[in-house]
């Protein structure tokens, strides 16, 4: 069976194509793209890993700025609180202010009103007092037209005098 | 659509293409019939020339380098040694091509050498030197072919004598001569060296021009591929660093035996030689395994030969364990040499049979002829759809294994690695 029979060229040829191809890949083929391929997956794990470092300071950044967020926003609100506080407070100090103004204002005008009146009241009298008088006088002097009259208003007066 | 239309295509195409080629073989069969065995043979096997496609007959010439009996090398061409003779059928009127081999006869320092392809000799279509044979000589010849006639029952014309070729009804005495012609397989082998270089280097220079990018299309294919060996079967069985020490030589046995099966199952000129199902190609192939295992060996794997861990009866008075580990260090590569051997021939085998069936169906008229043709074809496809599948498998089996053995031999003696490493190749085989 010469199917069986190894043929002695073929396998010095083979020997020698086998050699000559594995001493050229071992030299320049094979180390070169093993060392490329490893280089790669490297990079890649590397990537990998940087990507997800990358995501979680992402998502750190994130919390944070949501956080940093939330406190401007309280804040915010607080100021704002306080902002109308103190307008409320400003007014109603305002309003204190404007009402204890009018009240002095008040009582001053109260004050002149209260001695306007007295002098009024005074004035008054005097001028009801002269026209008292002035009647008086003129009554006295009709009443005492006769002489009688001013007998019997002598004897009145005395009388008066006397009960006292 | 296209598709349905294209398998129609392709079916009458081979019904019509079938049916001259087997009226071609029909009138061979007249003139002494179809010798099948010679034809598969004749396609498994080696040759000084390779066949140019679509003519049986004519050849490309390569070089024949052989070594005569008193030690001087001849080189010429193999097509020289042959010849194109036109054969006219006498019933029919119709040529037909054979190719005879002739004498060359070279002179050299007033010496002439005269060498043949031997036909009917013990050393069947190889180069032998002839040397004519004195009257009395070839009358003794003669008598003892007629005798070995007799009593084999073959024709005369085909009895061979040892150590005597006959050509034209001639005998010579012969001498094989050493042999290391450029023949198809080693044209074949040269071939597929510059492919898988080709393939490779194409790798290398993609990564010195684009740095660490990742190759696309064929390269990527090329790149997945060597993953695959590296990552998947030498790094996961000897570990990072022994695994880039013997990566070359196992990335080489991968992609040349890869190359080599693939190379054959194509059936026009670059392909067609029958290279991984030729014993002389696993052989190296096993035998440098054999070396880089046992070359390599450490400490514990000869340890484990020559004083395995096994109670002290089976290895001191009678060394039954080492017979039957040494006996493993050369049935290891020796199953890897037939493994692959046998695989590829048998593919290759069922593949030429399948089709011979369409010229044995001949003999039973067109319609049968037809029928076959339609049939033989697509088992044929199929078939070869099959063989590139098992190209790939047993390249990568040969390569799991040899990682296996090489494993094997680097283990240090510490864990229980070995166990593993050893259940693996036995399910493989199995």
């Amino acid at each position: 069976m010469e199917l069986f029979t190894p043929d002695f060229g073929l396998v010095f040829w083979m020997f020698i194509a086998f050699i000559i191809l594995f001493l050229a890949l071992a030299k320049w083929g094979w180390p070169m793209i093993i060392k490329n391929m490893e280089k790669r997956a490297d990079i890649i794990d590397k990537g990998v890993e940087y990507a997800r470092s990358a995501k979680d300071q992402l998502d750190n950044a994130r919390a944070e700025a949501q956080k940093y967020v939330a406190e401007a926003q309280k804040q915010q609100a607080e100021m704002l609180r306080d902002a109308a506080k103190m307008k409320t407070q400003i007014i109603e100090e305002a309003r204190k202010e404007a009402s204890s103004e009018a009240q002095k204002v008040m009582d001053a005008a109260k004050l002149s009103i209260e001695q306007s009146r007295k002098e009024a009241e005074l004035q008054f009298r005097n001028e009801v007092s002269k026209f008292s008088i002035e009647i008086a006088e003129k009554m006295v002097r009709q009443e005492m037209k006769t002489d009688k009259a001013q007998a019997e208003l002598v004897n009145k007066l005395l009388d008066e005098i006397e009960k006292n | 659509m296209t598709n349905k239309f294209y398998h129609i295509l392709a079916i009458v195409l081979v019904a019509v293409f079938g049916l001259p080629s087997a009226a071609m073989a029909s009138d061979s069969h007249e003139d002494g019939g179809l010798d099948v065995k010679e034809i598969i043979f004749e396609h498994l096997g080696d040759g000084y020339g390779w066949e140019v496609p679509f003519c049986h007959a004519y050849r490309i010439p390569l070089p024949v380098i052989v070594k005569a009996e008193d030690g001087k090398w001849f080189s010429f061409s193999s097509g020289s040694l042959t010849d194109v003779v036109v054969v006219e059928d006498e019933e029919t009127g119709k040529k037909e091509m054979h190719l005879v081999p002739v004498i060359k006869k070279v002179e050299r320092d007033g010496k002439t050498y005269e060498f043949i392809i031997a036909k009917v000799s013990s050393h069947k279509d190889k180069v032998v030197e002839i040397f004519p044979l004195s009257s009395e000589e070839e009358a003794a010849v003669k008598a003892q072919a007629d005798s070995i006639s007799a009593a084999s029952g073959v024709a005369l014309s085909k009895t061979v004598v040892p150590g005597y070729v006959l050509h034209d009804g001639v005998y010579y005495k012969e001498y094989r001569t050493f042999d290391i012609s450029i023949t198809k397989n080693v044209l074949a082998l040269f071939i597929c060296v510059i492919i898988v270089m080709l393939m490779v280097m194409s790798v290398v220079r993609f990564y010195e021009k684009k740095g660490l990018k990742a190759p696309r299309k064929g390269m990527g294919f090329m790149e997945m591929l060597i993953d695959f060996v590296y990552t998947g079967v030498i790094k996961s069985t000897l570990g990072a660093e022994k695994g880039r020490k013997f990566a070359p030589y196992l990335l080489t046995c991968f992609f040349f035996i890869l190359v080599m099966n693939l190379v054959g199952l194509i059936v026009i000129f670059p392909g067609g030689a029958n290279l991984t199902g030729n014993i002389a190609v696993t052989l190296v192939l096993a035998l440098l395994t054999f070396i880089v295992t046992n070359v390599m060996g450490k400490k514990h794997y000869w340890k484990e030969i020559f004083w395995p861990d096994v109670p002290i009866w089976l290895k001191c008075p009678l060394p039954i364990m080492q017979t039957i580990e040494i006996f493993g260090i050369f049935t290891k590569p020796a199953a890897l040499c037939v493994r692959l051997f046998a695989n590829m021939m048998g593919g290759h085998m069922i593949v030429i049979t399948l089709i011979l069936l369409i010229f044995i169906f001949a003999a039973f008229g067109a319609a049968a002829t037809g029928a076959s043709v339609v049939v033989s074809v697509a088992f044929t496809l199929f078939m070869l759809a099959l063989d590139v599948l098992v190209s790939f498998i047993q390249a990568y089996v040969f390569t799991m294994l040899s990682t296996m053995f090489i494993g094997m031999s680097q283990e240090d003696g510490h864990g229980h690695e070995g166990a593993d490493g050893e259940t693996v190749p036995d399910a493989v085989e199995a």
